[in-house]
């Protein structure tokens, strides 16, 4: 009574042997989702984004420069470059535009007929004659600093508040967080000028003035990721079974929330960049002669009627920065909570 | 909903006096002189000390410092030599000069940052797309006092077409700069957040429902997309009109403009102003931050209607 | 292209929707996505078709190809959608969906002759406007009706979807309903221009089981009300058993087996099918746990080879993994696509687990017929 009507489109012709079962197979384990760990899961899903990928590289090659950057060269960041010349009169490598004179032998065929012919500045120097290759790799050495520090230390502190207040809720949780709604009221730059009237200039007004601010947004993270995974079944099961507090907060709850915290912080970092140099800027942050990207920029501001090519570095490295940091942060978002579609 | 709004006033007017009170505190026990540019006897300082009040018990000083703060809107005076005049005659001169270049600002901003998103996601995937990317990367990455400082250079040094400096005769000519640069970081804020806020409402599944009714294009859009993206919006743009109500600091200080970032400058380096001056100006950005926050979050409660009406869920 | 024709339902009403040939892929970050390869599928005037499968089977996209909602992503590679209708004068007239450019789809066909109720009623209607003006707005684009008659229908349709006190309702925002109610008003949304047919994908799913029935309940009334023809997207073979009279089942982005509901219930002859039927939660089944089919669907990244089910198959044959098979009929209205069938192969039975059951949920069946 079976016969076969819709054509065979592959033509294929069955052969003898054909029609006999398949010997014993694992058709059990599913090969399809073969199982990867959840980590791997979204480092695969972060090198797929090509923004990414982009945004590690530039962050990659920014620190790597800013340590190894002021190596090429003999200067130091606070090096006034500066010889005698032949006829024995001391000369200041004052306002060099950049220049590389091997390069420009080769475009030109001529040489520099000045006394520093044969000295190569990949930036420049500056009014005072200091290397700018050396003091923008030096500057963002500082600015990165400060801002990883700040920012370490404020998921700390943003995470354990956020953890804890979500964790104990009720009454806890009740005052916990009116207190953090007024100081999410209270405007960065407020805080920036009362702190400036107890605290000298400097460093260490900049890193006080990030750590208060910062750590809001992170212990709202951490809050909303403890209540979501606080509720959930493995944790009650082994709340039931006894296990203490501090046990299910760091060994059960931590590791979930540990995706979003790193996101944010990704997007924490560029702030405390910006916040660093804007502070700096105005004159308020890191004190001379040490530099950051703040200073510089205001320095190349202060000279750019004379040596308009000075401030290009820092707002190139302050850009690539921010732009390096905002990329991996939406990479990492997207790669922790990967839609469907694009499995 | 007069509830909603009731308990939000409420919230904002308890803040903001927790705050002012804490300000307060801070700035009246600072260590030291509070007449640093003054050259007085300890008499002197005794006598000033008495007659500004500054040995009565701190709550009482704050009760009277609030009276004299709301009913004549008197922030007292300055006590150094260069700032020693009423604090809210400069303040509401700086004020009307900050206001009207952020106003400036947040008109081009959010006007182009709507037009180029929206345009972005009728238009994903395509040139304009990719346009409106950049210049909001573009926007995020780079302060807006580089712009100023590139605009300044260009415009005003190399072409000298606009003033160098801010001239308070010619407003709007002189407004054009600053003003453009402190626009891009809000143009790029809305046009990114309008743009992936409108793909994500033309990929609910409303908005398939209203296709499957047979809406099509721009009237899809009109009665669907634009109020459903809209709405959230207006979160957005309240921090960023904050920042440029009060946040221009650098770019007033480069532009030479009398406003109140550059006051707030003043007051962080601590160039010859006073702590009755940080205490103003930190009352007035409190307030400011605070009441935008508060106006915001009633436009949201009356634009959304989920806030808006409440009702219960009927039973199926 | 004659032979995708005589697979269907030989019944006596009119054909109405005939897709041919459909053939549909997907762009992806990952790659080429092959999710509809080749689905041929018939609903007739006043009957109803269920398409069962697992998630990711092409149910769904299948059914957004006729109604135009496919992702910018999708490109159709080959195919026709023919519906079949009577147009303003009365005449008969049979158009391809696919061809029509998507302007012209809205405005003729969707919503007043072919209309959809989706899956979930939390995120279906528009949060800012009210359920009024939801019903209103294709009464309006479709039936040129003025704000007074609209009005007046909706009100009747809310009653007729189960409202009460639908005045009240008419007013309200979504959120201010309960997720069965807005499914009701879905509903009523996909019947106010008088659609011919009704597409329901996954209508109960996100739904409690106490009002899952009621509203399959209401769209069986109102489908003999108004003699709607309907089609519904489903992976619930109770939902199938209660409303279908032809199920296709769907796998891998072809239909594996169709046929009448008693065909596929009681006569199943392809594994999938038993796999699915076994999977079944049945009062009386006495295993410890509920039986499920090995492994998961295949990743349409790559082109499956031979037959799309042999690596989850338990009866799979040599010839599985060399070239796909067929559909072979069983009777006219009953088709399958296995080896299985082939006259030259092993004679494979049901599982007896689903032997019994199925003759079990015969008997209860009977009690009602």
């Amino acid at each position: 009574m079976e016969m076969q009507v819709n054509g065979n489109k592959s033509g294929y012709v069955p052969q003898p042997g054909d029609f006999t079962f398949l010997p014993d197979r694992d058709i059990a384990t599913d090969k399809n989702f073969a199982s990867i760990s959840y980590w791997k899961g979204v480092a695969i899903h972060f090198f797929k984004d090509k923004k990414a990928v982009i945004g590690l590289i530039i962050i990659v090659a920014i620190i790597l420069l800013s340590i190894f950057g002021p190596m090429i060269n003999s200067y130091g960041y606070r090096d006034i470059v500066s010889f005698r010349n032949e006829n024995n009169k001391k000369v200041v490598a004052k306002g060099i535009a950049p220049r590389i004179p091997a390069l420009h032998q080769m475009l030109t065929g001529e040489s520099y007929e000045d006394d520093f012919a044969d000295l190569t500045f990949l930036f420049g120097t500056d009014d005072l004659g200091r290397d700018l290759w050396t003091r923008t790799w030096y500057g963002a050495r500082v600015s990165l600093i400060i801002a990883f520090v700040t920012i370490f230390i404020d998921m700390l502190i943003g995470m354990s508040y956020g953890l804890i207040s979500g964790y104990f809720g009720g009454v806890t949780d009740q005052i916990m967080q009116r207190f953090v709604e007024i100081a999410n009221s209270v405007p960065r730059l407020v805080i920036v000028s009362v702190l400036a009237i107890f605290m000298p200039k400097g460093m260490g007004l900049v890193i006080v003035a990030l750590l208060l601010t910062e750590w809001i947004g992170m212990s709202k993270i951490a809050r909303a990721e403890m209540l979501k995974t606080k509720e959930q079944e493995y944790v009650l099961a082994s709340r039931t079974l006894g296990a203490r507090n501090g046990h299910i907060i760091f060994k059960q709850i931590l590791p979930n929330t540990i995706g979003p915290i790193i996101t944010q912080v990704m997007f924490s970092i560029p702030t405390a960049i910006f916040t660093e140099a804007f502070l700096s800027f105005v004159g308020v942050g890191i004190a001379l002669p040490q530099c950051s990207v703040g200073t510089l920029i205001e320095d190349g501001f202060n000279n750019i009627t004379t040596l308009p090519y000075q401030i290009l570095p820092p707002i190139l490295v302050l850009a690539l920065l921010m732009l390096g940091f905002n990329f991996i942060g939406d990479g990492l978002r997207e790669a922790l909570a990967p839609k469907l579609e694009d499995m | 909903m007069t509830k909603y709004i009731l308990k939000r006033v409420g919230m904002a007017l308890l803040t903001l006096l927790i705050i002012t009170f804490l300000l307060f505190l801070l700035v009246r026990i600072m260590p030291g002189n509070p007449f640093p540019s003054e050259r007085m006897s300890a008499d002197q300082i005794a006598n000033k000390r008495a007659e500004m009040g500054l040995d009565n018990p701190i709550l009482v000083q704050f009760v009277d410092y609030i009276r004299k703060l709301l009913l004549e809107g008197d922030f007292g005076n300055g006590t150094s030599l260069y700032y020693g005049v009423p604090i809210n005659t400069v303040l509401s001169s700086c004020m009307s000069n900050s206001f009207r270049i952020g106003g400036l600002a947040i008109l081009i901003g959010t006007a182009l940052g709507l037009i180029l998103g929206i345009t972005a996601a009728l238009h994903k995937g395509k040139f304009l797309d990719g346009f409106c990317t950049v210049l909001s990367i573009i926007g995020v990455c780079v302060p807006s006092y580089v712009f100023l400082i590139f605009l300044q250079y260009y415009f005003s040094f190399k072409i000298p077409f606009f003033p160098y400096f801010f001239d308070a005769k010619r407003f709007l000519f002189s407004s054009i700069i600053p003003s453009l640069s402190l626009s891009l970081f809000t143009l790029s804020t809305i046009a990114r957040f309008t743009r992936n806020e409108m793909v994500e409402v033309m990929d609910s599944d409303y908005v398939r429902l209203a296709e499957s009714k047979g809406l099509y294009g721009n009237s899809l859009v009109r009665r669907h997309v634009l109020r459903n993206a809209l709405i959230p919006i207006v979160t957005v743009l309240a921090p960023l009109i904050v920042d440029l109500l009060t946040g221009a600091l650098v770019v007033e200080k480069i532009y030479g403009i009398n406003g109140i970032g550059k006051l707030m400058v003043d007051a962080i380096t601590g160039e010859g102003i006073d702590y009755n001056y940080v205490l103003a100006l930190g009352i007035l950005y409190s307030t400011l931050y605070i009441g935008i926050m508060l106006v915001v979050d009633i436009l949201y409660g009356i634009l959304d209607p989920r806030i808006r009406v409440q009702g219960k869920a009927g039973d199926a | 292209m004659s032979e995708a024709k005589v697979v269907g339902n030989p019944s006596a009403n009119k054909k109405i929707l005939d897709i041919k040939n459909l053939d549909i892929s997907f762009q992806t970050n990952a790659g080429t996505i092959h999710a509809i390869r080749g689905v041929n599928l018939d609903l007739c005037k006043g009957e109803t078709v269920a398409i069962v499968g697992e998630s990711g089977s092409g149910k769904s996209v299948t059914m957004k190809a006729v109604m135009g909602l496919l992702d910018s992503n999708a490109t159709v590679n080959s195919g026709e959608i023919l519906y079949t209708y009577t147009d303003e004068k009365g005449q008969e007239a049979t158009v391809d969906l696919l061809k029509l450019p998507k302007k012209q789809l809205r405005q003729n066909f969707n919503g007043q002759r072919i209309a959809m109720v989706f899956q979930d009623p939390m995120t279906s209607l528009d949060p800012t406007m009210t359920i009024g003006k939801q019903i209103m707005e294709s009464m309006f684009l479709h039936l040129q009706m003025d704000k007074e008659a609209a009005k007046a229908r909706a009100l009747e349709l809310l009653e007729l979807v189960g409202i009460p006190d639908a005045e009240k309702r008419f007013k309200n925002y979504p959120h201010q309903l309960s997720g069965g109610m807005r499914q009701r008003v879905v509903i009523a949304i996909a019947l106010s221009a008088n659609p011919d047919i009704l597409i329901c994908d996954e209508p109960t799913t996100a739904l409690d089981v106490t009002i899952q029935a009621r509203i399959l309940e209401l769209i069986m009334e109102i489908q003999q009300k108004m003699g709607l023809s309907v089609v519904y997207i489903t992976h619930d073979l109770g939902v199938v058993a209660k409303v279908a009279d032809y199920v296709d089942v769907m796998y891998a982005g072809k239909i594996v087996e169709v046929g009448n509901v008693n065909e596929i219930f009681f006569e199943p002859k392809h594994p999938y099918t038993w796999g699915l039927l076994s999977a079944m939660p049945d009062l009386e089944t006495d295993d410890d746990r509920l039986y499920s089919i090995p492994g998961s669907p295949p990743n349409l990244l790559r082109e499956p080879k031979g037959d799309a089910f042999a690596a989850r198959n338990q009866f799979a044959l040599a010839i599985d993994e060399k070239a796909e098979p067929p559909l072979f009929q069983i009777s006219p209205t009953h088709w399958a696509a296995t080896w299985l069938l082939h006259p030259d192969a092993p004679k494979v039975e049901m599982p007896p687990e689903l032997v019994a059951r199925l003759a079990r949920a015969r008997k209860e069946a009977e009690k009602y017929l």
